[in-house]
């Protein structure tokens, strides 16, 4: 295998409240190649999202962040503001959940296109300004000369996702970290955007990583999937694994909860429970309280993560024999 | 555009219109001018021959329309205690006030905001515990307190600055401050928070994700937001530049329109009285005009697409 594009290792973040510390991921393995598309899973603060944030120094000044990022050769955790500013944007990209408020409201579109243009291709205005129609042109934006004088407010949700989208592309990254890209949009919106993501990754290198709260999203966008829970990668394994033989129980829930398009109907199965906050964690495994497959052992440490085949890993104490 | 500002220019005339309106029947209800200006003991046959010249005597409805009427011709009475036209005596004062109530107001800017924009970029530090703190005890403190405060130090212990009057400059330092201090405590208490309130949003933490230096995104897409608040506030300022000094001109005898509001009220001089309260009405209708369009300029949001 080449060397990773990037390579996280046993990241940890712990926010300082003021109160106490909690800890909000607990050690974070995750290695991407040049050129791949990883989907992320889990539900709502299971840690994906703080993976990256972390990973790119965005968290703000509560968050202490442990272990390794390895980026060409550096390593980002607690790297000086000046290099990770040239990380940010140009190497690794990163597009958020809520497009419409993602994008500065008292400033044209054209404007903010620009303002990545000239700060990592080291454009002119006037050339910053002719490229960044091109770039709304690239994402499917109609008319983009004129839309560049649009001010967020006058343009959708979808459309400011494409805009989002564009001023990534500007800095040409070799990593493009889509955050939920598709949750705030409507459902014909979604598979737009999400189409134009595949469109782009066919015509470049470009990683892509995609953080989703849905299974199905991730399966038909990416190769290898990341199943996430309370701060941790409990399954890590190619798509076509993750569902002809899922290792984790929790991915299996995930599975269970997803309908099926093909086949005989059968009726959707939740996983009883909630997340467990974080500074209230369970002993052991997080997920034991809500397992199916819940044994003593489960409470006696958190289980590491196992190979069990190449490119499938799995922190279940059950994974060890190879069946969940 | 124009149908707008019309509109906006029409319901600031009624503002006025209004305001001179409830100004006039309650100062009329709430005291006899003629006791009060010829003396209680005066002969009964010179206190209505006061009441007769000044058109006391008539019913108050007739007055009114008579007000009004000269009003719209630009005759806003006389003084009824020394017969010059009010709109004279008002005019005369507002020299004095605007110069403690601007460079007042410069320093509430010069000081509350940066202030404000700096306690909220080092959150919870020292720092910005101290400029609450300060900020706090700057808007609760009535401004006669800390003008009586500020007397203590700078005139009586340390005999650097006069007390009271207006001979020169060195008068309108303590009034100047005594104003200043409270704007800037609440102009900083507002910038903090419009600034943290922006701060949070998802398209600084965009901005950081794009590449830009924590300078740049504070200066170029923090700041603009910011000031879309702040400016209500600093509006609101202008519009108490006229009327605004009314205890610290008393307090520090500054011969300003404050203080000729107070007097014209102890004695009932209604014409004066009602001269002032219309450029007070005035001013503060101007100023929420300039808010609305400053408003436009700097929050696209609010101008309406062309499209």
């Amino acid at each position: 295998m080449t060397e990773p594009l990037i390579d996280i290792r046993n990241l940890t973040v712990d926010f300082d409240t003021g109160h106490r510390v909690v800890r909000a991921l607990h050690g974070i393995d995750l290695a991407i190649q040049s050129g791949e598309a990883v989907g992320l899973v889990g539900e709502s603060g299971s840690g994906k999202s703080v993976t990256w944030l972390a990973a790119l120094g965005l968290l703000g000044g509560r968050a202490r962040i442990g272990g390794e990022v390895r980026f060409e050769g550096h390593n980002l955790v607690g790297a000086p503001a000046s290099e990770l500013e040239a990380v940010r944007g140009a190497r690794i990209a990163m597009i958020f959940q809520d497009p419409s408020s993602s994008l500065n409201p008292v400033y044209r579109i054209g404007q903010q296109l620009a303002e990545a243009l000239q700060l990592h291709r080291g454009m002119t205005s006037g050339a910053a300004l002719a490229e960044a129609g091109r770039l709304l042109d690239r994402v499917g934006i109609a008319d983009a000369m004129r839309r560049l004088r649009d001010y967020p407010h006058e343009l959708s949700g979808g459309m400011n996702q494409r805009v989002m989208i564009a001023m990534a592309l500007a800095g040409q990254p070799q990593i493009l970290i889509a955050d939920e890209p598709t949750t705030a949009l409507d459902a014909t919106i979604q598979a737009q955007i999400l189409e134009l993501l595949q469109e782009i990754r066919r015509d470049s290198s470009m990683a892509l990583v995609l953080i989703s709260h849905d299974l199905g999203v991730v399966a038909e966008n990416t190769d290898r999937v990341c199943v996430m829970y309370a701060g941790r990668i409990v399954e890590d394994a190619p798509i076509a694994t993750i569902f002809e033989a899922p290792a984790h129980p929790y991915t299996s829930g995930l599975l269970a909860a997803l309908p099926e398009l093909e086949g005989p109907r059968r009726p959707l199965v939740a996983i009883p429970g909630v997340v467990p906050e974080p500074w209230n964690l369970p002993p052991g495994c997080s997920f034991a309280p809500r397992c199916t497959e819940f044994e003593a052992a489960c409470e006696a440490a958190v289980p590491p993560a196992v190979e069990l085949a190449r490119g499938h890993r799995a922190a279940c104490i059950h994974a060890r024999s190879g069946v969940a | 555009m124009m149908r707008y500002l019309a509109g906006r220019l029409l319901r600031a005339l009624l503002t006025i219109f209004l305001v001179v309106t409830f100004a006039f029947f309650v100062l009329r209800l709430s005291g006899d001018p003629a006791l009060l200006i010829m003396s209680v003991d005066a002969p009964p046959e010179s206190v209505e021959a006061f009441r007769i010249s000044w058109g006391l005597d008539r019913p108050v409805w007739v007055q009114y329309l008579r007000y009004i009427v000269h009003a719209l011709t630009g005759d806003l009475g006389n003084s009824m205690r020394d017969g010059r036209p009010a709109l004279q005596l008002v005019l005369e004062r507002v020299p004095a006030t605007l110069a403690i109530t601007i460079p007042a107001f410069l320093l509430k800017i010069a000081i509350g905001v940066p202030a404000g924009i700096y306690a909220a970029l080092h959150r919870n530090s020292l720092a910005d515990r101290m400029t609450m703190l300060f900020s706090v005890a700057g808007f609760t403190m009535p401004s006669f307190v800390l003008a009586l405060l500020l007397v203590l130090v700078f005139s009586v212990q340390l005999g650097w600055l006069p007390s009271s009057g207006s001979e020169g400059m060195a008068n309108a330092i303590l009034p100047i401050v005594t104003l200043g201090a409270a704007g800037a405590a609440i102009l900083a208490r507002f910038t903090r928070s419009a600034m943290l309130e922006v701060l949070g949003q998802p398209y600084i933490r965009a901005a950081s994700a794009k590449g830009l230096t924590w300078r740049r995104v504070v200066t170029e897409h923090a700041l603009p937001n910011a000031a879309i608040p702040t400016t209500t506030i600093i509006g609101f300022m202008v519009g108490t530049l006229i009327a605004g000094a009314v205890v610290v001109e008393s307090v520090f005898a500054w011969p300003g329109i404050g203080r000729l509001l107070v007097i014209s009220v102890a004695n009932r001089d209604l014409a004066v009285v009602q001269t002032i309260l219309l450029f007070v009405a005035a001013t503060m209708v101007t100023a929420n005009i300039i808010v609305d369009l400053v408003y436009g300029w700097i929050d696209p949001r609010m101008r309406t697409s062309p499209r």
